[in-house]
C-alpha cells in the first residue's frame, strides 16, 4: 500500500504536540511505535486519536484505537475511513 | 444510580477520602461537597502553626468528585464496576484563594470528553462563601 504523504505530514503534526521532550519530530518514521518508541503515554494517545478525528473528520471506534499502535497502522485506519 | 452508591464504589478511604456528598450528577456534570476536617494529618505540617489546605489536597478533592465520582456514574452499566481502577493522568490547576480547616467546599465538574475510557473535565472548587478557590482541567483513565 502506498502512503499518502499529506496524511502522513498531518499525522506527524498531531503527534508532535504529544511527544515527550526527549523525542523529536524527526524521530518519527512510518514504523515508529507510538507508545514504545515515541514514548507517547496511553492517556495522551487518546488525545492524539481525538485530534486525528477532528482533523480528518472521521470517528475511531473503541476497538480501533488498539490497532493504531504504529504510525503506519494509524495511517492505514485513517485512509480507510477517509476513503469512505 | 443513587449518589450514595457512587461514594461506596470509590476506591479511597480515610485518611484520603475527600468526598462527603454528591448533590447532583448527570451525563455531563457533577456537583459534590467535602468538609475539610481540622484534625486531618496534613494540617500538622502545612504550614507550621498555620494550617492551610495544601493545593495538592484541593486538587485531589477536585479529582475524587469531579473525575472519579463522575466517571463511576458514566460507567454505571459496567458489571465489573466494583473492581474499577483509575489513574489520574493530567492536572492543570490554578489556585486563587486559601481553604482553612473546617471549611466546606463545593466541587463542580463538567465533561470535556469521555472517550476510550479517558475522562477529561473542567473542574471548579468553591468555598463556603461560594467564591471560586481553584479551577482547572483534570483527566484520568478508567480500567473496568
Amino acid at each position: 500500500m502506498t502512503m499518502n504523504t499529506d496524511n502522513y505530514d498531518a499525522l506527524k503534526k498531531i503527534i508532535k504536540i504529544y511527544l515527550p521532550e526527549d523525542v523529536s519530530v524527526d524521530d518519527i518514521t512510518p514504523n515508529s511505535h507510538l507508545i514504545n518508541e515515541l514514548n507517547i503515554n496511553s492517556a495522551n494517545l487518546v488525545d492524539v486519536v481525538l485530534d486525528v478525528e477532528d482533523h480528518f473528520d472521521i470517528t475511531i471506534e473503541d476497538d480501533e484505537i488498539e490497532k493504531m499502535d504504529t504510525v503506519a497502522s494509524a495511517l492505514e485506519i485513517i485512509s480507510q475511513k477517509v476513503a469512505k | 444510580m443513587k449518589t450514595e452508591e457512587i461514594i461506596a464504589l470509590l476506591p479511597y478511604t480515610e485518611p484520603f477520602l475527600f468526598v462527603n456528598e454528591i448533590e447532583e450528577v448527570t451525563e455531563q456534570y457533577i456537583k459534590g461537597t467535602y468538609i475539610f476536617k481540622e484534625e486531618s494529618y496534613f494540617y500538622k505540617g502545612h504550614f507550621k502553626d498555620f494550617p492551610v489546605t495544601p493545593g495538592v489536597i484541593l486538587t485531589e478533592c477536585m479529582a475524587q468528585i469531579g473525575l472519579v465520582c463522575l466517571g463511576i456514574y458514566l460507567l454505571r452499566d459496567k458489571t465489573s464496576l466494583h473492581t474499577m481502577q483509575v489513574a489520574f493522568t493530567n492536572a492543570d490547576v490554578s489556585f486563587l484563594k486559601p481553604v482553612y480547616p473546617n471549611e466546606k467546599v463545593t466541587v463542580i465538574s463538567e465533561v470535556d470528553y469521555f472517550r476510550f475510557n479517558k475522562l477529561k473535565c473542567h473542574v471548579k472548587l468553591y468555598n463556603q462563601a461560594n467564591e471560586l478557590v481553584c479551577q482547572g482541567k483534570l483527566a484520568g483513565v478508567f480500567k473496568v
